[in-house]
């Protein structure tokens, strides 16, 4: 072997040999976690699956000489089965990240494994904002929105609407606890009064022992700490009791346009709700959308499948300013750099993991004003960025110092 | 009553009775399959669905509302569900319950998955017919006209199929065929078509209560499978095969569960499996079987 051939291949392995200690076994694994068939499937799901796949590719993964697999399960909603299927992940099929995970209650769980494993988090579907709050982690960001943003954009314009009084409907786990909390605390600071509440289990299909309770109440509005096919079900056997003839109206706490599309306008118009996202809201949210819903038998994106695009954007973006993909030091990166997209746009990650942009306060369309199917919201007000979520000094995370 | 006024729980009980009118339809023909065939029919809750969803479909390309879905949907339903019988389960009659249980589950678990990756999991609406709208203050509640229907037309079925089997004589050659099909073949009926027809008509309740679903829930892939567990726990507290045990119980069940939802809502999807334990620990068959 000739003296520069040596050198050469010397200067080979040790190159191969940083890249290798950078990224681990060479491959960027990330792993979709999410409600794959159950209540939480057509605002999670395979959607998000779709989101990701597209951040690798128009990320430009393979040209910039990033190897990115993609991998997801269906976690059932089950805590159990969320954890369980996150060790085996982290431990022995050497995923980097696990995103999405909507059910607060094993985002929570999750969001324990990966600090003890060191390994990063990005929370998409999940609302609990004890994620930036006490539990927060130095291995996670939560993206999309959280309880506190959707209290304080529903909850205030409700309230401002003379929505005095009210009477929740609230999902028994983590989410709707947690959702019924920033809510109330918004309606009491605005002056007004919750008169009662009823936890019901999750899923449940058949609202109108609780709609009947509500009535009761005589509450001006029904609050619904709830998602999903849950929302749809109490909505919709609402306009059966006559919830709006009696004087009494819906707060939709965590409304999705999955919901919305399923409910039918008839049924959805006029209800006030918070999103980060929508398609229709300039020519990159558009473009992107469309060639989203190409790839998703036709159904437009939820907010939480655009939050994984927009997070697998910026990991990635982060991995190749890092050249390295450990955990909790591509998550402190992440912090570092500001967010660009076309989904989102411009925005930051807190010190306490809180993705940072404008939240926006939509009112669903009544039918003869949408345009055919997907044209269901007009924009009501944009919080902006620095109002839309928890003062950093409020959420009691042990990240931030005072 | 504990602190509840007395009108508001004639409401919770009326509610009560009208999701128990459900379990009675379902259990009901849960108990004539097994009753009669000795097959547990895990694909009850598919069938339920298909029941909704053929209503659906019926209205979307077809154009025929909801009257008509009551009278078409459990025969469609129905026809498919002989097609099953004749094609597969015919063939495991002289086998364990197990593998009628196993296969039934497995069709179920297809099923569901075929129409939820075709139609997601929010469900598709269906209005409530316009007859049927609306509702009356009954003074200690607002009652839709949609579910007092409800209530009617299900009691009206299970009393009537209840009829049918226990005091016709159709119900006896069919009691007779189970007890012993030997014996009934040699008086020159076809027993093995009228496994057949009751199997479908069994089939055609579970579609009939998807149907009767369709306008209070949405047309959801997963409106059967969260439904049938608590079902089968309502057939196992009224005794496996107890048609009257299944109707009653159906009903009973469904004001527990009202209640239930009233006094403490956390358990109230949990109650009926409490009671079942119960049940199965003082009387392993059920309320209204009859040790075998």
């Amino acid at each position: 072997m000739g003296k520069t051939s040596f050198v050469a291949l010397l200067a080979l392995c040790l190159m191969t040999g940083t890249a290798q200690a950078q990224i681990s076994d060479g491959v960027i694994k990330i792993g979709v976690l999410n409600d794959q068939s159950g209540p939480y499937a057509d605002i999670t799901g395979p959607g998000s699956v779709v989101a990701a796949r597209m951040a690798v590719e128009d990320f430009g993964a393979t040209a910039k000489g990033m190897k990115v697999e993609i991998v997801f399960a269906d976690h059932q909603n089950k805590p159990d089965v969320g954890s369980q299927i996150a060790r085996q992940w982290y431990d022995a099929e050497k995923v980097d990240l696990i995103i999405d995970v909507p059910t607060s209650s094993i985002a929570l769980a999750i969001n324990q494994i990966a600090r003890e494993k060191n390994k990063a988090f990005i929370v998409s579907g999940a609302a609990t904002s004890d994620l930036t709050g006490k539990a927060c982690s130095p291995n996670t960001i939560h993206w999309t929105y959280d309880t506190w943003a959707l209290a304080n954009g529903t909850g205030t314009a409700v309230v401002r609407t003379g929505g005095d009084t009210w009477f929740f409907l609230t999902a028994d786990y983590a989410f709707g606890h947690a959702l019924e909390r920033d809510v109330e605390a918004v309606v009491q600071k605005s002056g007004g009064r919750v008169v009662g509440k009823v936890r019901h289990p999750f899923p449940t299909s058949d609202f109108s022992s609780f709609l009947l309770q509500a009535q009761a109440s005589k509450a001006k509005i029904i609050g619904l700490a709830n998602a999903g096919a849950d929302t749809i079900n109490a909505i919709k056997q609402g306009a059966e009791f006559g919830i709006a003839k009696g004087g009494q109206q819906f707060a939709g706490l965590l409304v999705f346009i999955s919901d919305v599309h399923a409910l039918g306008l008839e049924k959805a118009q006029g209800l006030v709700l918070t999103e980060s996202f929508y398609w229709d809201q300039n020519d990159r949210t558009r473009a992107w959308s469309k060639r989203f819903a190409e790839r998703h038998r036709g159904a437009m994106p939820t907010m939480v499948q655009a939050g994984v695009y927009s997070a697998v954007t910026h990991y990635l973006k982060a991995i190749d300013s890092l050249k390295g993909d450990d955990g909790p030091k591509v998550i402190t990166r992440m912090k570092e750099l500001p967010t660009d997209d076309p989904v989102f746009g411009k925005g930051t990650v807190r010190v306490d993991g809180r993705k940072v942009h404008p939240m926006y306060l939509f009112e669903v369309k009544k039918p003869a004003e949408s345009k055919g199917p997907w044209d269901y919201y007009k924009l009501r007000a944009t919080i902006p960025a620095d109002q839309a979520f928890r003062p950093l000094d409020q959420g009691d995370c042990s990240l931030v110092k005072k | 009553m504990f602190g509840i006024p007395p009108q508001a729980l004639f409401g919770q009980l009326l509610i009560g009775l009208i999701n128990g009118s459900f379990y009675a339809l379902l259990s009901l023909g849960l108990a004539v399959i097994f009753g009669l065939l000795n097959i547990i029919n895990f694909a009850h809750g598919a069938q339920y669905m298909m029941g909704a969803f053929a209503a659906y479909f019926l209205l979307q390309y077809a154009g025929l509302g909801y009257g008509w879905a009551l009278l078409i949907a459990p025969v469609i339903i129905g026809l498919l569900g002989m097609a099953l019988e004749r094609v597969t389960l015919k063939r495991l009659y002289h086998l364990d319950h197990l593998y009628g249980l196993l296969l039934t589950f497995g069709v179920a678990l297809i099923i569901q998955g075929v129409f939820r990756y075709e139609f997601g999991s929010s469900g598709l609406p269906y209005p409530i017919p316009r007859a049927l709208e609306g509702g009356k203050n009954l003074g200690f509640m607002f009652l839709p006209n949609y579910r007092a229907w409800v209530i009617v037309l299900s009691l009206v079925v299970c009393f009537g199929t209840w009829l049918v089997i226990e005091r016709t004589r159709l119900g006896a050659y069919l009691r007779a065929a189970t007890e012993n099909p030997t014996l009934v073949r040699a008086f020159g009926i076809n027993v093995p078509r009228m496994i057949t027809l009751t199997y479908g008509f069994g089939v055609g309740l579970a579609a009939l209560a998807g149907v009767l679903a369709a306008p209070i829930y949405q047309v959801n892939p997963l409106m059967g499978g969260d439904l049938i567990i608590v079902v089968f726990a309502v057939v196992v507290i009224g005794g496996m095969g107890s048609i009257l045990g299944s109707i009653i119980t159906g009903f009973t069940l469904g004001l527990v569960e009202g209640l239930t939802k009233v006094f403490y809502p956390e358990a109230s999807n949990t109650v009926i499996f409490v009671i079942m334990a119960i049940v199965l620990l003082v009387r392993p068959t059920g309320l209204f079987g009859r040790a075998s």
